[in-house]
Formats: structure tokens, C-alpha cells, sequence
């Protein structure tokens, strides 16, 4: 506080703060306090009025007082009544207080507010200044609910002030923070757009924010200011900076004002107008220019202030990523940047230019920098940084440089960070698989990521090259050799015994021909590494003996012996138990034949997409924003990869039973105990069932139950009984939903899953999940839609034509939901046909907490579509979308109407003409109970009926469907027939479109 | 064991450090002052555990001790090693303060040295360390051989508290019986918890090894005595005012050259006394406890905006007697804005600084009675917590012991040397302070 005069001083503050600073002890400090409290509390008691000065003084020292963090309980009114003062000082400390110590609930408020309207009124612009201020500082609902009608007004009032404008706009973006459903659109918008234009750069600034936030919720109401914010950044850059006098920071022109701009115009898809499209091309043209020219000056600010500008201007241009040129220039300049001196723009070149990577046309530019990035990953001293470049690695990576860049980032992984390690384990591994021209390359890279970085590389990564290798004969020899190879180290990581226990097992004959590794040899080094592993790979290793013996007679013998030892036959590991029990039994009683067929190699997996993929993007998931070539290309909707591969994005909106079901190898071992699809040789059921409550969880118990299982089959159904390689891939296939096609048992579950959501794809639109739709037309309570991070719970009631919905988001993680917003979108003939208001939601979601919203529903007259509920928010730092079909349906405003049978038939005949009745026979889904028919027809929202219909199964209900127009009675009958699972379902309504909508409805219940 | 002992100034400046093992990193100065010193709460706890390191600290006016250790260490010991420490610190310059230590650093490190070896606690009996720690800087050069063999043989050997050859022209011996008496009592005056600590501290000037012999009214010697038919009568109702005769003692721990076992067998209590101050023994009594003030309060809320408080106390003790440096304190509440206070005897003041009204006596005699009456107008807030009435808490001094100890014989033998216990001229004081004593309002 400077001493400005005599009157404004405040010298018992400064004294007071002065005696508080050379406190020596926190004990001393509290005396001072409560000293000064109990003075303060006497001078406030004090009978006689005290003047503004005093007040002024009392107060700015309670504010010192809580700002060390002591409670004030008193002091409020004082403060309020500063409200009032007319000197400048007085009403700001006043304001100060508020701000800082007044909360919502407090019964000042609405003294409060008078104080700040009267500000709003005035006359005075520092005044109307203060109170801007204070309202964006508090911010509250409270505060938006007052004041948010008056302040669009101040904004485009033509005789503002500009610093009051510019407060304005800040004050009016930060109500639409906090409470965005307060802020009225109106004609004012049309005005603001035009302040871009203003005079003043100031103005021009705080717009611009304004104008960004505003358009991300309706860009359509803003869509004008493109042009104009084009025209006004193309005079920023191309003018000479003299012209902006203030508003030139260390020689580079207007950069906030310039990076706002260019922010808003990333709302936008390019302008369509040649011209101003031409501009704006000059414009980033030009500040690509700009960031070549010698710097002005060598003081950092004049740097990071153009760099500023440049690295947004590449953001804009990778979202337009239609200029070609302009991307190639970008990534030129973004290839200068990363041998820059300064960490920062490294790590920043390195973040775009995965981004640009993603491009078509810029791909082979960023190529060009490959022997930097990769020396980056070698030198950077910062970790992030070298975290970025191995993500540009990643994205860069094509079929022409795949080797050399797997190659560097195998190296890389020895010396890499613990933190990135098994992200980078995934990336090689997924780069291997993708760009693989020869599988011995392929293998050759796997094995020496396990070698380097076993305890890093997850379960799918080794399942992924089983599966390569089992379904490539040519380097299954390759393999064998290899692995082997790799076994005779003398410490091995568990996960390379894995892969070489199961490639031996499979192949170990393919190279058995050499003397050095002769059958015993093979199975010696195996059994070398049996006592130091964990359980399951030993039983692993259990299934590969077994194997063993079926592809080398002559080693039987060694291997029984094994098997019988008192470690294996008797190991308190149930599993191990169970196998080397059976395993040794299957040796001395089957035959060769029997052998070889239980034994038989593994039938080829199916092809289908890598598990590995969907492992670095459910890692990468929510909070790491890595850009990442899918995710990009599927976010813009631009799907240039085809459909083969799916988004991290989408994911979340799958309806998905968890990919983890979709792995090919774990979801084999999930329980077996469930009804299982159609199977080839029925005659194997029972003998399975008592297995299948012993399956372990072990990866392999597909591989182990192969042979178990025909361990008894064949001890039971002797040499009769033949295994088909099909019964095994049948327990490959349990998991996996009811697979309707006989052929192929292992349904991909990734393919079926997204087809319907590829369809959606093109549109910009998250697709709509309506998974549990139809689950809504009978009850009105109950879980509409989960996925990992969220969950969407629903309470409905419905009286008449209004209905209140009730939406509940439970934030599933750890970490709140940022920008949180809930609308509701009716496509067009349902805008008309149904009114729903939703009262806004947070914007934040705290982790683990829940978020509830309602939505008032009114039904205009009858509808057909559902509405469809948008969501969106910040989760991490990526952006999650989604879109639910909210299950309000026709039925929902459908009254039970009860009456006799008499004047039911009357009213059925009365509505005879053919386009009021609507039938539909169909085959029944569920159970035929009659209960739970009766049950789902009341849910439906009809009356039922009982002894109208002649046929006592039958079915008759009846109803009145209220909206605000008309009211439409409506009758039903639904005729069961058990013998053939069949529904006949008859509906007549006085209209032809209701009968229709609701037959449609009702008839997917059953 | 100890791992190290750092001295804090109150800003958690490291004013002395020595570490004594190479478990302890130099990031343990800073872990203990980030997390108790500079805590954000205060910390109340004397023992902190900070990533597997404990430390045990104890405040001496600003000033920080702080004994650090990854070892699973005896704490009773850390503490007793601590206080100890602040003994000899204050037997060498007296008051703890961040100057005084500051200014003999050296002479610290030095006791460090000497006191604590590889975190084994030695020696640490102020009279001992006098001898070959000195003030003025080491006299190696002047000590003579013999000297130096006589401190060896003396801190080594069985009598490490005192050297021989002492003399004394006069040979007196100074007892003091220091008790603090605590209490906690209801509005309506019933005694809710009580207990006295006690110290017997003495002073002694005695030539040659004396053997001394110390009784006091100790409720199982009496008994014992009683049996055998030996009575006592000497010490009985000369001090004091109760007419007991025995004592119970809970607890009570003595100073090391007490011979514990023969106080095992026969509760006697016989020592060869160190030279100079020393504390002899340290006990706690709950039995039969003589509290020497009753606090009386009234306390009546008139209004939303005044409160009237009414407080008497009353002596409780021989009329002959005198207390001393009495001071009530109550507390006033939070919203307090002004306060009249009247009262008979003594000043009374509202300290603001302290939220509450101090009231001080400078004397007053036994079976006496005092008042004081004050009015407190309240500032009403919209905070609606109700103020939570602390106890009014009490300061005195009073000439006798509150648990009713007495020094029944304090015996000196000297064979060697022609004095007998008679020629002793000595002097015994009781003196009785308040601890926490305090009255719910």
C-alpha cells in the first residue's frame, strides 16, 4: 500500500505488519493478533460511528489477519458498508474483503449485490471497474445468477469506457465458466463478435477470449467472427509493430492478442471464402517468415513471445492440415527447432511434430528429421523430452525407416527411463508386428526386447508372438533356433522361458535334427530354468514336456521321471498337481496315435487385430495426451486408415465388455463353468466340466487344456475317440458372446464391435451409444451407460406430458473431470415434438464423487427419435467425448386408463380404420412368463387389463398418451403363443404414427 | 543407539550438528526442520518418524534439540540423554538461548564429544565434566600426570560422580524439596485429577567420601517401623498443614550414586553425594494430596453481547503460612470488545494478547479468601459456535510441601576423615509451585 497521502496512508497497518514480521515465534505473532482482534472488536463495538479511513484501516488489517491464516468471524458489515464509500481506496478495500472472505451463503449477499449494482449504475468507470471485478472474482452462482443479464449490456453499451469493456468480457467469460446455463445468449452475441474490430487491442483481447469459449459451445452463433478475427490478426502481423504502441512486447507485435486469435480460429474448419482463406494463408506465411528473420533482440522475453505466436500458428495449421506447403514449411521450422539451445522448444517441436506426422502431406517432411530425434532420444537430458521423441519415433515410423527405427529405440531401451520403459516395449513391439516385411526380423527384435527389458514386457506382448509364430510356418524353424539360442544364457527373464517353453514345445522337432540341440538337450535347458520360475510359467513348461514327448519318443523316459518326482506329483500347487498327474498318466497309457493327436501342434489363431495395440492405448488412455497417428486421424474424422484400426478415442464410448475379453489369450482361461456354443464333439462336455472348475488362470491353460482335456476323453473313450484340433479352439472361443457363426468358433470380437461404430466414424460426432436403450422403455430407473472412467445413472418420473430426469455422472477414477458439460441434442422433427431443459451441471467432477443433473421434459406432441445426451469433459489433458441415446420414449407419457370390457371392445371397434391399427408378430426373445409380460406391460405404461379378453393368455392394456397438443388414447392386445415362441401384438391409437412408434417399442421387449 | 543431535534456533536454523553415525545423511537436518520445526500444524508429538529416521526433540525456550536415529533406540533414554544435556549446557553458561549457544559452539562439540560416544550416552554428571572440561580452554599443558590419572581413574571407576580429596572447612549440606502440584477440578469443585511431582535437590559441601543416609516420611518405612515398635516422632505436623504422618509414593527415580540395591531390600535410601547441585530423587504422589488454593467461579452469560464472571479463591492452609506470586488467568471468549474488572485484593488486567484476564496477588496468608468480578461485552458475529469455556487456570507459591513430604533425617558418616554428622550444618526448604491447576467454568 503506498503511501499516496496523508489520508491513505494506513501507517497502523503498515505498523501492525511490520510488528507481525519481526515476530520472532508463531507465539508471539498470536499474541500480536489477538491483541490487535480485541482492539479491532472494541473500535467496531465503539457506540460512536467510525469514519471511512478508520474502517478502511480495521479492515485491510482483518485481511491481513486471515491471509496468515487465522479465522475472522466479524468485520463483514464493516466491510459492506465500505461498499458505499464514494472514495476510490475505501470501495476497493472493500471489494478486496468481500472477494477474498464473503461466501455464498452468507445472509450479506443480497446486501452485497445492491452494493455492487449500484456500481454497475454508476456513472464512474472505475467504479463499474470494481465491481466487474469483483463478480469475476467470486464467481459465483450466486453472482451469475444477479448479474449475468447486466453485464452483455454493459459490454456492448456504446458508451463504455474500454477498460470497462475490456472488464466486461472477462467477467462475462468467466461467468460462463462457472455456470455457462446463466449466461443469455441473445442479440448481444451478434455485438460482441464486432468488438474484434474494436480500437482498443485491449478490448480486442479480452473479445477474442470471450469469443473462443463462447464458440467451442455454439460455433454456429459465431461463425462471422472467422473473418473478422483473419482480417484483424492480418493486420497485426503485416503492420509495422510502431503502430500498436503498448500493445508491442519486446518488438514482436500484439503475441497474446495474436495467439488468441489464432486459438479461436482453431474453432473453425478453414474459412471457405477464397479471399479471406487467401489472407490467412499470407498471414501464417508470413509469421513463418517472421520466426527466420534475425531476432530483434536477445532477450529471452522477444524469443519465447514469437515462438509464442509461430507454435500456434502450427497448431492452426496442423488443424486445417489442408495447405500442404504451409505444413511442409511448419515442419521445416519445427526441424530447426529441435537442435535449439532452449529445453522447452524441444520438447515443444517434438509434440507438434508428432502431430504433423500424422498428416499425409507432412509425413515424409518429418521423416526427414530422423537422425535428430533419434539423437535427441540419445542426449536429451530431460526426460519428457525424451519421451516426445520417442512418440515422434513412433508416429514418424513408416515401412521404409522401420528397422533403423526399432533398431534405435531397442538400443535406447537399455539406458531408457524405468518410467517409459514398458511404453517404449509396447511401441518396438507394435512397430515390429506392423512393419515386419520378414518375420525373422520380427522375432529377432521380440526376443531381444525380452532380453533387455523382460520385467517390462506385459503378458500380450509375448501372447502376440506365439500367435505370429504359430500362424507363419516359415519362421517357426527361425524361432525354434533362435529361442533356443537365447535359453542358453545363463539368467534368462521368466518371460523368455515363457515364449521358449511354448515354441519349443510347438517346434522343438524343427531343430532337433542337430546334434547340439538334440531332443534331451532342448529338454535339459528347459528344465534348467524349471525351479527358478513362478508357478504358472511351470506349468507351462508341464504342458511343453508333455509336448515333448509326443515329438520325441526317445526322451520319455527322462521326462516321466520328472513328472513322478515327489516336487511335481505332489506340489501343493493345485495346478501343477493336476497337470503333472495327468500329463503323466497320458504318457504311460496312450498309445503313439492317441499322442500324436492330443498332442497335435496348435492350430492357427485367427487373424485379428493386435492385442498389444489396444494395450498402449488403454495405458496411454485418459491423462497422457500422446498424439498418436490413430487417435488423430480418427478424432478429425478423417478415417484415412480404413477401419482396420480403432481408436483410443471411440473406445470409450464403445459399449464395450472390456478388452480385456477381447484378448485372444486371456480371455481363453476365463472360467469355464458358463453354457458353452455349439462344440463339435458333444461327447467331450461332461468330461470337461469337472476341468473346467480347475482351469487356472494361467495364459496357457488353453495350450495345457488341449491336452488335459484330452487326457480324459482319452482315458475314458480309449482310442475311439477322436480329438479334433477344433475342440481346443472351442475353449479358445468361450469367452467370447454366444459367436452365432459356426464356422469360425474365435469370433474376433474387436470386428463385430466396430462395425456399427465404424458407420459413425465419419461423422465428427462421437457415435451415439444406445446399448442399454431398449433396457429404459419398461422402467424408469437404472444404469444407462459405463465405460472406465464414467457412469451414468438415471431416475426418471413422468406425469402427463412433463417428465423430470434425473442424470447421474459417477466419476469412476481417482482424478476430477475438468470443463464438465451435459447437453442435450434433439435432432430436428424431435426439437419440435418434445422440450427438454436441462439445468446446468458442474463443470467439475471430483474423482470418486458423483454429479447430478435434471433435465424437465415436456412432450410437444408425438415423437419418434430419441434425444441424445452430449457429454464432454477434460479428464487428465485429453478431451473426452461422448454421446448417449437418452431413453425417453413415446410410452413414457403414456397414462393407464382402466376400464371394462365392454367399453373396451367399444372403443376397439371405434378404432377400426386399417391406419389406426398396427400389428406385428414376432418370435420372443426372453422366456415366455407371464408374469414377467404382465410386469413389462405395466412398466410400458398401460393399464392391464384382466378378464376382457375372452383367451385368459392374452394380454389386454389400455392408455392415454398425453402431450401438450393433443391427447391420444391408445388400446393393446398381446396374444402369446408358447408352442411356437411367437407374439402377436396388436395396437390401436386414434393415430397412425403412434401406433406405429409404440408397437415398435413394445415389441422389443418381449 | 543415537545417530546424531542437531540445536535448532526457533527460525529451524542448524545452530550445532554432529552426527554421530553414517546412517544419518545430511538430508535429515532438513527433514526434521521441514516437517516439525516449519510444520504446517504444529507438531505436538516429541517423537517424529520421517522416512524410517525417528527423531526425538525437546524445546528449551526457542531452541530446538533434536536426537535423530534409524535404530529402534530406547526413548525414555533419548529423552533422559536430552534433558540431561540441557543440565550440563545450563551448568556451563546457564540459560539455553540462541546467543548463549552460539557463543560457546566449541565448548558443545566438546561435551558432544565427551557426553555421547558413537551414540552410547557416557558420563554425563556436570561435576565429572567440569574437571577436564573446561570454560578457559583445555590446561593439558599445566594438568600434571597425576592429575590427569586421577580424572581417569575417577570417570572410569566406580565413583564417577566424585573425586576424592575434597575438603571443606565448613561442611554443609543444602536440601530442597521442590514439588509442583496439578489439578483439575469441576465448576461444582470436585476434584476431577490431581497428582504432585516432586524433586529433592541438593546442594552438598562435604570433604572426603562421605557416606550419607537420607529418611523421609515414606509411608512403607513407617509401617515397618511401626511394627518393630520404633516411632518416629520427630518430624511429625512441624511443617505443613496436615497432621499425616506417612506418605505413598508412586513412583520415583534417584540419581545415580543412590545404592539401588540396598534401597530394594530396605527401602533406605543411602548415597556417596557428588560434589556440588545435584537432584537426589524425583517422585509422584496422587494420595492425600493438600491443594493449597480453591478456585470458585461464576460465570453467567447476560445477553447476546455481555457476559458476567464472578471468580473467589480461597487458601487452604496454615494461617501462619504464606503463598506467593499468585496469578489467576480467565480466559475471556474470542468475540470479546471490552472489559471492567473490580477486585478486592491484588491487580487484575484484560490482556487482549492473550484472551484473558490475569489477575495477580502478591501475597496471601492461609484460610484467607479473595474475589474478583468482572464484566465482558461481546461483539456479536454471525459465527454461531458457541465459545467452549476453558478452564481458569492458577499460578502460586506456597512454603511447604502439597503432597505432605517430609525430610524425617538426612545422616553423614565419615569414617576417614574427624567429622561427625553432628558437625554438618544443614539446611532443608520445601517449596510447593503450581503445575497445571486448573477449575472448569
Amino acid at each position: 500500500m503506498p503511501a499516496v497521502s496523508k489520508g491513505d496512508g494506513m501507517r497502523g497497518l503498515a505498523v501492525f505488519i511490520s510488528d507481525i514480521r519481526n515476530c520472532k515465534s508463531k507465539e508471539a505473532e498470536i499474541k500480536r493478533i489477538n491483541k490487535e482482534l480485541a482492539n479491532i472488536r472494541s473500535k467496531f463495538k465503539g457506540d460512536k460511528a467510525l469514519d471511512g479511513y478508520s474502517k478502511k484501516k480495521y479492515v485491510c488489517k482483518l485481511l491481513f489477519i486471515f491471509l496468515l491464516g487465522h479465522d475472522i468471524d466479524f468485520g463483514h458489515m464493516e466491510a459492506v458498508n465500505l461498499l458505499s464509500s464514494n472514495k476510490y481506496t475505501e470501495k476497493q478495500i472493500g471489494y478486496l474483503f468481500i472477494s477474498v472472505l464473503v461466501n455464498s451463503n452468507s445472509d450479506l449477499i443480497s446486501l452485497i449485490n445492491n452494493g455492487i449494482k449500484n456500481d454497475l449504475a454508476s456513472r464512474n468507470p472505475t467504479f463499474i471497474n470494481l465491481a466487474l471485478h469483483c463478480i469475476a472474482n467470486v464467481g459465483s452462482r450466486e453472482m451469475a445468477e444477479a448479474f449475468a443479464a447486466d453485464i452483455p449490456r454493459i459490454l456492448v453499451a456504446g458508451d463504455s469506457m474500454d477498460s470497462v469493456k475490456q472488464s466486461a468480457a472477462l467477467c462475462l467469460l468467466r461467468l460462463n465458466r462457472t455456470s455457462p446455463d446463466l449466461v443469455p445468449m441473445g442479440e448481444w452475441t451478434a455485438r460482441v463478435v464486432h468488438l474484434l474490430n474494436d480500437q482498443h487491442l485491449g478490448v480486442v483481447t479480452a473479445a477474442t477470449s470471450l469469443i473462443t469459449t463462447l464458440a467451442q459451445k455454439s460455433p454456429d452463433d459465431f461463425k462471422t467472427s472467422v473473418s473478422l478475427a483473419v482480417a484483424r490478426l492480418s493486420r497485426i502481423v503485416t503492420s509495422a509493430s510502431t503502430d500498436l504502441q503498448d500493445y508491442t512486447y519486446y518488438f514482436v507485435a500484439a503475441p497474446w492478442l495474436s495467439v488468441k486469435l489464432l486459438r479461436l480460429l482453431q474453432c473453425y474448419p478453414p474459412p471457405e471464402d477464397g479471399a479471406i482463406r487467401a489472407r490467412l494463408v499470407e498471414c501464417l506465411e508470413s509469421i513463418l517468415n517472421k520466426a527466420q528473420e534475425p531476432p530483434k533482440s536477445k532477450k529471452v522475453q522477444h524469443s519465447n513471445a514469437k515462438n509464442a505466436v509461430l507454435f500456434e500458428a502450427i497448431s492452426l495449421i496442423i488443424h486445417h492440415d489442408s495447405e500442404p506447403t504451409l505444413l511442409v514449411r511448419a515442419c521445416n521450422q519445427l526441424g530447426q527447432f529441435l537442435q535449439h539451445r532452449e529445453t522447452n522448444l524441444r520438447y515443444l517441436a517434438l509434440e507438434s511434430m508428432c502431430t504433423l506426422a500424422s498428416s499425409e502431406f507432412s509425413h515424409e517432411a518429418v521423416k526427414t528429421h530422423i537422425e535428430t530425434v533419434i539423437s535427441a532420444l540419445k542426449t536429451e537430458r530431460d526426460v519428457s523430452v525424451r519421451q516426445r521423441a520417442v512418440d515422434l519415433l513412433y508416429a514418424m515410423c513408416d515401412r521404409s525407416n522401420s528397422k533403423q527405427i526399432v533398431a534405435e529405440m531397442l538400443s535406447y531401451l537399455e539406458t531408457a527411463d524405468y518410467s517409459i520403459r514398458e511404453e517404449i516395449v509396447l511401441k518396438v513391439a507394435i512397430l515390429a508386428e506392423k512393419y515386419a516385411v520378414d518375420y525373422t526380423w520380427y522375432v529377432d527384435t521380440i526376443l531381444s526386447l525380452i532380453r533387455m527389458a523382460g520385467d517390462y514386457v506385459s503378458e500380450e506382448v509375448w501372447y502376440r508372438v506365439i500367435q505370429i509364430v504359430i500362424n507363419r510356418d516359415d519362421v517357426q524353424g527361425y524361432a525354434a533356433k533362435t529361442v533356443f539360442e537365447a535359453l542358453q544364457a545363463p539368467a534368462c527373464h521368466e518371460n523368455l522361458v515363457k515364449v521358449g517353453g511354448y515354441i519349443l514345445g510347438e517346434f522343438g522337432n524343427l531343430i532337433a535334427g542337430d546334434a547340439r540341440s538334440s531332443p534331451l538337450v532342448q529338454f535339459n535347458l528347459l528344465h534348467s530354468k524349471f525351479h527358478l520360475c513362478s508357478v504358472p510359467t511351470r506349468a507351462l513348461l508341464l504342458s511343453a514336456y508333455i509336448k515333448f514327448i509326443n515329438l520325441f519318443p526317445e526322451v520319455k523316459g527322462t521326462i516321466q521321471e520328472v513328472l513322478k518326482s515327489d516336487s511335481q506329483l505332489r506340489n501343493a500347487d493345485v495346478e501343477l498337481q493336476q497337470r503333472a498327474v495327468e500329463y503323466l498318466r497320458l504318457s504311460c497309457i496312450a498309445s503313439t496315435d492317441i499322442l500324436a493327436t492330443v498332442l497335435e501342434e496348435m492350430p492357427p489363431f485367427p487373424e485379428r487385430e493386435s492385442s498389444i495395440l489396444a494395450k498402449l492405448k488403454r495405458k496411454k488412455g485418459p491423462g497422457v495426451t500422446l498424439p498418436d497417428l490413430e487417435d488423430q486421424r480418427k478424432e478429425r474424422g478423417a478415417n484415412v486408415n480404413g477401419g482396420s484400426e480403432h481408436g483410443a478415442s471411440n473406445s470409450a464410448a464403445t459399449p464395450s465388455p472390456p478388452e480385456s475379453a477381447a484378448d485372444l489369450l486371456t480371455a481363453a482361461p476365463t472360467p469355464t463353468n458358463r453354457p458353452r456354443p455349439v462344440s463339435s464333439s458333444s461327447l467331450l462336455q461332461p468330461m470337461l466340466s469337472p476341468l473346467s472348475c480347475l482351469s487356472s488362470l494361467s495364459p496357457l491353460s488353453s495350450f495345457a487344456h488341449q491336452g488335459t482335456a484330452a487326457t480324459m476323453s482319452a482315458t475314458a473313450a480309449g482310442p475311439l475317440f477322436q480329438v479334433s484340433p477344433s475342440t481346443s479352439t472351442d475353449l479358445l472361443g468361450l469367452a467370447s458372446p454366444a459367436p452365432s457363426t459356426g464356422g469360425s468358433l474365435l469370433v474376433d470380437v474387436f470386428s463385430e464391435l466396430h462395425a456399427p461404430e465404424q458407420a459413425s466414424a465419419e461423422a465428427p460426432a462421437p457415435p451415439v451409444a444406445d446399448d442399454n436403450f431398449s433396457r429404459f422403455v419398461c422402467k424408469n430407473n437404472g444404469v444407462l451407460y459405463e465405460n472406465q472412467l464414467l457412469q451414468i445413472g438415471l431416475k426418471s418420473e413422468y406425469r402427463q406430458n412433463l417428465g423430470r430426469m434425473y442424470v447421474f455422472f459417477g466419476n469412476k477414477t481417482s482424478t476430477q473431470f475438468l470443463n464438465f458439460s451435459a447437453s442435450v441434442l434433439c435432432q430436428e422433427p424431435l426439437h419440435s415434438q418434445l422440450n427438454i431443459h436441462a439445468k446446468p451441471a458442474d463443470p467439475t467432477v471430483e474423482g470418486g464423487a458423483q454429479l447430478q443433473q435434471t433435465l424437465n421434459i415436456e412432450c410437444v406432441s408425438d415423437f419418434v427419435d430419441a434425444p441424445v445426451l452430449n457429454i464432454q469433459f477434460r479428464y487428465g489433458g485429453t478431451l473426452q467425448k461422448m454421446a448417449v441415446k437418452l431413453p425417453i420414449t413415446l410410452n413414457k407419457f403414456l397414462q393407464p386408463t382402466e376400464m371394462v370390457s365392454q367399453d373396451f371392445f367399444q372403443r376397439w371397434k371405434q378404432l377400426g380404420a386399417p391406419q389406426q391399427e398396427v400389428q406385428k408378430i414376432f418370435k420372443s426373445k426372453h422366456s415366455m412368463d407371464t408374469e414377467v409380460t404382465k410386469a413389462k406391460i405395466i412398466g410400458f405404461g398401460a393399464a392391464l387389463l384382466d378378464g376382457v379378453d375372452p383367451n385368459p393368455s392374452n394380454f389386454v392394456g389400455a392408455g392415454v398418451i398425453h402431450t401438450k397438443t393433443t391427447q391420444v388414447g391408445c388400446l393393446l392386445r398381446l396374444e402369446p403363443n408358447t408352442q411356437a415362441q411367437m407374439y402377436r401384438l396388436t395396437l390401436r391409437t386414434s393415430r397412425d404414427t403412434v401406433s406405429q412408434r409404440l408397437c415398435d417399442l413394445l415389441s422389443d421387449q418381449f | 543407539m543415537i545417530g546424531g543431535l542437531f540445536i535448532y534456533n526457533h527460525k529451524g536454523e542448524v545452530l550445532i550438528s554432529r552426527v554421530y553415525r553414517n546412517d544419518i545423511g545430511r538430508n535429515a537436518v532438513d527433514a526434521f526442520r521441514v516437517n516439525v520445526i516449519h510444520a504446517r500444524q504444529q507438531v505436538r508429538s516429541p517423537v517424529s518418524n520421517i522416512a524410517r529416521t525417528s527423531f526425538f526433540h525437546v524445546k528449551r525456550s526457542n531452541i530446538w534439540l533434536a536426537a535423530v536415529t534409524k535404530q529402534n533406540v530406547n526413548a525414555a533414554m533419548v529423552f533422559e540423554f536430552l534433558y540431561k544435556m540441557c543440565d550440563v549446557m545450563a551448568a556451563y553458561f546457564g540459560k539455553i538461548s540462541e546467543e548463549n549457544i552460539k557463543n560457546n559452539f566449541v565448548l558443545i562439540y566438546e561435551l558432544l564429544d565427551e557426553i555421547l560416544d558413537f551414540g552410547y550416552p557416557q558420563n554425563s554428571e556436570t561435576g565429572a565434566l567440569k574437571t577436564f572440561i573446561t570454560q578457559q580452554g583445555i590446561k593439558g599443558q599445566h594438568q600434571t600426570k597425576e592429575e590427569q590419572s586421577q580424572i581417569t581413574s575417577q570417570v572410569t571407576g566406580q565413583i564417577g560422580w566424585r573425586r576424592e580429596g575434597i575438603k571443606y572447612r565448613r561442611n554443609e549440606l543444602f536440601l530442597d524439596v521442590l514439588e509442583s502440584v496439578n489439578l483439575l477440578m469441576s465448576p461444582q469443585g470436585q476434584v476431577l485429577s490431581a497428582h504432585v511431582s516432586g524433586r529433592v535437590v541438593m546442594k552438598s559441601y562435604l570433604s572426603g567420601m562421605p557416606e550419607c543416609k537420607f529418611g523421609m516420611n515414606d509411608k512403607i518405612v513407617i509401617d515397618k517401623q511401626g511394627k518393630g515398635g520404633v516411632t518416629d516422632e520427630a518430624g511429625k505436623s512441624e511443617l505443613g498443614g496436615s497432621g499425616k504422618q506417612a506418605i505413598a509414593i508412586d513412583d520415583c527415580t534417584f540419581h545415580q550414586c543412590v545404592r539401588l540395591s540396598r534401597f530394594d531390600s530396605e527401602r533406605s535410601i543411602s548415597f556417596i553425594p557428588p560434589d556440588g547441585d545435584y537432584e537426589l530423587m524425583r517422585y509422584r504422589t496422587t494420595k492425600d494430596i493438600i491443594l493449597p488454593f480453591r478456585v470458585i467461579p461464576l460465570v453467567r452469560e447476560v445477553g447476546r453481547s455481555k457476559l458476567e464472571v464472578k471468580v473467589v479463591i480461597k487458601s487452604n492452609f496454615k494461617p501462619s503460612l504464606l503463598a506467593q506470586k499468585i496469578e489467576v488467568r480467565i480466559p475471556t471468549p474470542l468475540t470479546t470488545s471490552g472489559v471492567q474488572v473490580i477486585c478486592m485484593k491484588g491487580k487484575a488486567k484484560y490482556k487482549a494478547s492473550e484472551n484473558a484476564i490475569v489477575w495477580k496477588i502478591k501475597r496471601m496468608a492461609g484460610m484467607k479468601e479473595s474475589q474478583i468480578s468482572a464484566e465482558i461485552e461481546l461483539l456479536p458475529t454471525n459465527d454461531k459456535k458457541k465459545w467452549a469455556r476453558p478452564p481458569i487456570s492458577m499460578n502460586f507459591e506456597v512454603p511447604f510441601a502439597p503432597s505432605g513430604l517430609k525430610v524425617r533425617y538426612l545422616k553423614v558418616f565419615e569414617s576417614k576423615l574427624n567429622y561427625s554428622d553432628h558437625d554438618v550444618i544443614k539446611w532443608v526448604r520445601y517449596i510447593g509451585r503450581s503445575g497445571i491447576y486448573e477449575t472448569r467454568c
